[in-house]
């Protein structure tokens, strides 16, 4: 009897967040799976069954293989310099320096803007001739590039934006990490004679794992889901250069009105984050030691 | 029993409140209107509104901003597609061919029916009324129009030992000059380009320019055909990579649309492209002597029109049509399209507005007013196909590659017609 009454209460408990959850993310992916079997209804014409037909189109659409190839190269170029950044910077700023709550500030700045803001003030970094950065290269010689405008800068371009406004976030959770390690390690590693480095890389690394794996996590999510200093910035150009797999899906759903299309893109999408968080789950989450 | 008092008041005050409803019941007009909220247009907008009202008590106009044309154009839809569209809105004149398709306009024909909306049907120019008829019917009516103007600074063209009064009038003058106008410090650093011709977002509208100037425009009236591989079509865009690549006159790489203005301000740029919308904006902020000049001809002059259009939604009453329709003819009198022009820097979109004594007085204060209006006679309609936004993508992301030199124009142009051609197929 008492068993029975506990399982009802752990599912009682468990309830308000399974019925959201079920509501805003299950039901909508699977409707979405539905629907992209279908075609796009269009005014007086409905939607008919097409099966497989929305999933050969992807396969033969060069911008979305360029899309997702972008977007391969953005998660590359954004994760692990804005993790190793925030590493670095949240050891800084947890040292005893002058100024520390300011600098701790700074590093946060970014965080706090909205990503549109973000985006116009590197609009105005970028700008040929008389932009900030041009302005600053230019005293040292370096000749007038046009840094959104051609095809080979403009992704790491926005890889810079990326990591400037991430870092600072992550540095938070490494700070906060940082500061609940006991002080009692160091001392013990100074009795035994442990360099510094090695401290940091036998003792303070393992211990940030688990911040590690819930930074990856988020870094990840990131990589795919933040569009919004594209769409201010280049809008996918020059020629789809920066076209980033969601911010397609973006366009196909809302400006070519292409919903059973978009709803094909969006199952890889989900395909694809499901595969990594499961890697990183499964595989990671072992490797990490929890205090 | 005060309790019971006071319920039959209430009872009696919904009786008195209900017939005066009815006997009102006025109808409710809803419109969307592309600009985001708070800005000066918002005040214009809202002054119409209280204006109509007051002249027709039995509309009730609600106006609702709904950001920029690209975010308008989707809460429209997704309205459709909800259930609950607006009766009217302004949205772009090239996306008529994508509402059509939607099936969620009307034209406005079966409302036009006396002699007299005959005639104010008739009252537009025709260059805007081509992106808005197909099929022999009207499809949008043109409110908030533009084209695209060559801006050029008067001190760089004396600087240069150019005539200020005398803008290029060709391809080949406009190159010349751009030669001339090109600063370069010791290092060989571009300090003041020649010209630029902005190519980030919509670069289409801009590259219509000059392929209508070249002899063909990119569409045909039906929107089932573009025209992205004619020969003349690549030798235009082969004259604008000749700027940047051989010339050297034209900043390279994609030239953002939106710093444009503000590259002419700085002086970075001695001429530049952009719609007519700017002037006002470059009037107040330009800190020298600049002109304004119809774009520069080769086998014509030409521009494509730009701008916005009323639609008419099909989920609406025939009285929401009928009062939606009254207020269209009321703010496209000639006295008010001109004092929207004057306001706006919008090209007033009838040639008698431009008789009122308003503009007449403000063309004489400013003369540059009126080199849209001149230019008129040559614009052609915006490029516009059915499944619209894709088509032009394809157009956008061929000029980009060739910009930056991943393709040659010739490629990248048959490239795009082909992309063109597969998406437009079923429409024939």
């Amino acid at each position: 009897m008492t068993r029975t009454r506990e399982w009802l209460y752990a599912w009682m408990l468990l309830l308000p967040a399974m019925a959201l959850l079920a509501l805003f993310t299950h039901y909508p992916a699977l409707a979405n799976l539905w629907h992209s079997f279908f075609s796009t209804p269009k005014g007086a014409r409905p939607a008919v069954f097409v099966g497989l037909d929305n999933y050969r189109n992807l396969v033969e659409d060069p911008i979305f293989w360029q899309a997702l190839q972008n977007n391969l190269w953005y998660a590359l170029g954004t994760i692990p310099l804005s993790i190793v950044l925030a590493l670095v910077m949240a050891i800084w700023v947890n040292g005893r320096i002058r100024g520390r709550g300011f600098l701790r500030l700074a590093y946060f700045t970014p965080t706090i803007l909205p990503m549109i803001a973000v985006a116009n003030i590197w609009l105005f970094f970028y700008t040929p001739q008389y932009g900030l950065l041009e302005q600053i290269l230019g005293v040292f010689g370096v000749p007038s590039h046009n840094w959104l405008g051609s095809k080979s800068s403009a992704l790491p371009a926005m890889m810079v934006v990326a990591v400037w406004k991430e870092a600072g976030f992550f540095m938070i959770f490494y700070l906060a990490a940082l500061q609940s390690m006991s002080p009692q390690l160091r001392e013990a590693a100074a009795i035994e004679g442990a360099s510094r480095w090695y401290f940091f890389r036998r003792v303070t690394l393992p211990l940030l794992m688990p911040t590690t794996l819930f930074v990856l996590v988020n870094a990840v999510i990131n990589a795919f889901r933040l569009v919004d200093h594209i769409v201010v910035m280049t809008r996918g150009g020059p020629d789809n250069a920066t076209a980033l797999l969601l911010y397609y899906i973006y366009e196909i759903g809302f400006r070519f009105w292409d919903s059973a299309y978009a709803s094909a893109l969006t199952m890889v999408l989900l395909v694809l984050l499901a595969g990594v968080a499961l890697v990183q789950f499964l595989f990671l989450e072992r490797r990490t030691h929890y205090q | 029993m005060r309790f019971s008092k006071a319920v039959r008041w209430l009872g009696a005050i919904a009786a008195i409140a209900s017939a005066a409803a009815f006997a009102q019941a006025p109808v409710e007009v809803s419109f969307f209107y592309p600009v985001a909220v708070g800005g000066p247009i918002t005040k214009i907008i809202d002054g119409y509104v209280a204006d109509f009202e007051k002249e027709n008590p039995g509309i009730k106009l609600k106006p609702i901003y709904s950001g920029s044309y690209q975010e308008s154009i989707t809460k429209a839809l997704t309205a459709v597609k909800s259930g609950d569209p607006p009766v009217t809105s302004i949205l772009l004149s090239t996306d008529m061919f994508t509402l059509i398709d939607e099936d969620a306009i009307v034209p406005f024909d079966d409302l036009v029916k006396t002699a007299d909306d005959q005639a104010w049907l008739k009252s537009f120019y025709p260059g805007f009324m081509e992106n808005s008829q197909t099929g022999g019917k009207t499809w949008g009516i043109p409110f908030q129009r533009s084209t695209i103007v060559l801006y050029y600074n008067k001190d760089a063209f004396k600087e240069a030992g150019l005539d200020p009064n005398k803008p290029p009038g060709t391809w080949t003058e406009m190159a010349d000059y751009a030669q001339k106008l090109t600063k370069r410090d010791a290092s060989g650093k571009v300090t003041q380009w020649g010209v630029q011709i902005p190519s980030s977002g919509f670069p289409y509208w801009l590259f219509q320019g000059l392929a209508i100037e070249n002899g063909v425009n990119l569409m045909n009236t039906a929107g089932t055909e573009t025209y992205y591989d004619r020969p003349e079509v690549i030798a235009a865009l082969q004259y604008w990579v000749d700027l940047v690549k051989k010339q050297k006159v034209h900043p390279e790489g994609i030239v953002e649309w939106g710093t444009t203005p503000k590259d002419f301000f700085e002086r970075t740029v001695a001429m530049m492209w952009t719609t007519t919308g700017n002037l006002t904006n470059v009037r107040s902020n330009a800190k020298f002597d600049f002109g304004v000049a119809m774009l520069p001809a080769n086998k014509q002059r030409g521009s494509p029109t730009g701008g916005g259009n009323f639609y008419l939604f099909k989920k609406s009453t025939p009285a929401q049509r009928e009062a939606a329709f009254k207020f269209i003819k009321w703010v496209t009198t000639p006295q008010r399209a001109a004092q929207w022009g004057i306001d706006t820097g919008y090209v007033a979109v009838r040639a008698d507005a431009w008789d009122t004594p308003a503009m007449k007085q403000y063309v004489a204060g400013f003369p540059p007013a009126a080199v849209a209006r001149d230019q008129l006679p040559y614009a052609k309609a915006e490029l516009s196909t059915h499944d619209n936004q894709r088509v032009t993508k394809a157009l956008n992301d061929g000029l980009q590659a060739a910009l930056t030199g991943a393709k040659t124009p010739e490629q990248a142009m048959k490239d795009a017609q082909r992309e063109s051609e597969r998406l437009l197929r079923t429409y024939k």
